[in-house]
């Protein structure tokens, strides 16, 4: 503040080095502020109270020069009950590193966005307790899909295979009235129940080995979603055809090799791997002719 | 998103602490796979040693079986063959879907099982070599 007196005494001391260029001057005072910044941030890790828990997280950012390579960072995050990878995650992006970058949104298992390899397995941040894992906690993205910054993976594949499969009801015919319910018995609606609470969160085909290896693999999301309509008793016959002829190429139900990878990591407990076997089956029985 | 890091194949096999048990059930059929067909080229290259008479194929099969590495690799062999044999009974009522729930319990009884065997057949096996 030039237009307090004692002020300038210190202005003048500052600029006496005035050969120095005035950009290095600029340099060394920021590197003076992020050093105070770096101890109160240690001051305020030291300050926490009560039990905490080292979270070391993945980060990339291919954008920012030296930060292009990966590298882990730990955070010192105050563990409290009922504590969720989520949950710490957004405690070390809020107070110590705000371009920490991760997805999420609903943090109840719904949306999906937060599906991370948390301690080696893929699962989501926010149905995982902190208290349930081994600390200190890894947080890494997904395995197998490009990491595009810190926690975020390209999702494109994963969507692609997805509609691939045809994600949408098709009868063949509609009923009569114009608010006449399309019904469907209990029984069948047993069958297609797990199935439709896929969320396509993405840690089925992260931690496929098949998929991995084989790019055109359509994966267990998206069978499963073939599944949830061929299996549906209202389907069309035609669609039901189509949607046959997609899920039985090569590079469909034919690829899994039953290593239960998607089952054992699936969040919302989908029996993916007998669902994929239950349309290999349908494949047989519907190529199989005896003459 | 002018660039991503794409990990590399480091992810499957660097992490192979982290395999469940049907990866691993999966990793062994295939290496027992490859090892039988291997072991088959070998079985035909002995058998045919009897093209050149008996003479030829009695001597080719006992100084084989005279070395002590042999009757090691056999019982081996029957491990491999054992091994493959049950997990591929398993694998036939994972493709029915008959106990997917349990897939990873057959899948240790089928070791335990190999193991039990293996030690069983090794006098057999073993006995006058050494």
């Amino acid at each position: 503040m030039s237009t307090q007196t004692p002020d300038t005494e210190t202005e003048s001391e500052a600029e006496q080095p005035s050969s120095k260029p005035h950009h290095e001057r600029r340099l060394a005072e920021k590197r003076e502020r992020a050093e105070t910044k770096e101890a109160e941030r240690a001051a305020a890790a030291q300050d926490i109270k009560g039990e905490t828990v080292e979270l070391k997280v993945f980060r990339f950012d291919p954008e920012i020069e030296g930060k292009e390579e990966p590298r882990f960072d730990s955070f010192t995050i105050p563990f409290e009950k009922g504590m969720t990878v989520l949950d710490a995650l957004i405690y070390a992006r809020d107070q110590y590193d705000s371009s920490l970058t991760f997805r999420h949104s609903c943090r109840q298992a719904v949306c999906g966005s937060d599906a991370f390899f948390i301690n080696g397995r893929q699962q989501l941040g926010c149905q995982t307790q902190m208290a349930d894992l081994d600390w200190p906690v890894r947080v890494e993205p997904l395995p197998h899909q490009d990491v595009v910054k810190d926690l975020v993976v390209e999702m494109d594949h994963f969507y692609d295979q997805m509609e691939a499969v045809d994600p949408f009801f098709d009868p063949d015919d509609l009923p009569e009235g114009e608010l006449e319910e399309q019904r469907q018995s209990p029984e069948n609606r047993e069958n297609i129940k797990l199935s439709t609470r896929c969320i396509w969160c993405g840690a089925c085909m992260s931690s496929c080995n098949i998929a991995a290896g084989d790019n055109k693999y359509l994966g267990p999301a998206a069978i499963n979603k073939a599944y949830r309509f061929y299996m549906d008793e209202r389907e069309g016959e035609q669609k039901r055809q189509e949607r046959l002829e997609i899920i039985e190429q090569e590079h469909g139900v034919w690829r899994c090799q039953t290593q239960f990878s998607c089952t054992n990591v699936c969040p919302k407990d989908i029996p993916l791997t007998e669902h994929i076997q239950e349309l290999k089956r349908e494949a047989v029985k519907q190529n199989l002719k005896f003459w | 998103m002018s660039q991503s890091y794409d990990r590399g194949l480091i992810e499957d096999f660097g992490r192979w602490r982290e395999f469940t048990a049907g990866m691993w059930a999966w990793v062994f059929h295939k290496f027992t796979g490859w090892v039988l067909i291997g072991y088959l080229f070998t079985h035909i290259a002995v058998l045919s040693t009897s093209l050149q008479g008996a003479e030829t194929f009695n001597s080719t099969i006992q100084g084989l079986e005279s070395l002590a590495l042999v009757r090691l690799l056999e019982v081996g062999l029957l491990a491999v063959a054992v091994f493959h044999i049950l997990n591929g009974i398993r694998l036939l009522f994972v493709d029915l879907g008959v106990g997917l729930e349990s897939q990873d319990k057959s899948f240790y009884a089928s070791l335990v099982l190999t193991g039990v065997i293996v030690v069983a057949s090794v006098p057999t096996f073993v006995s006058g070599a050494f």
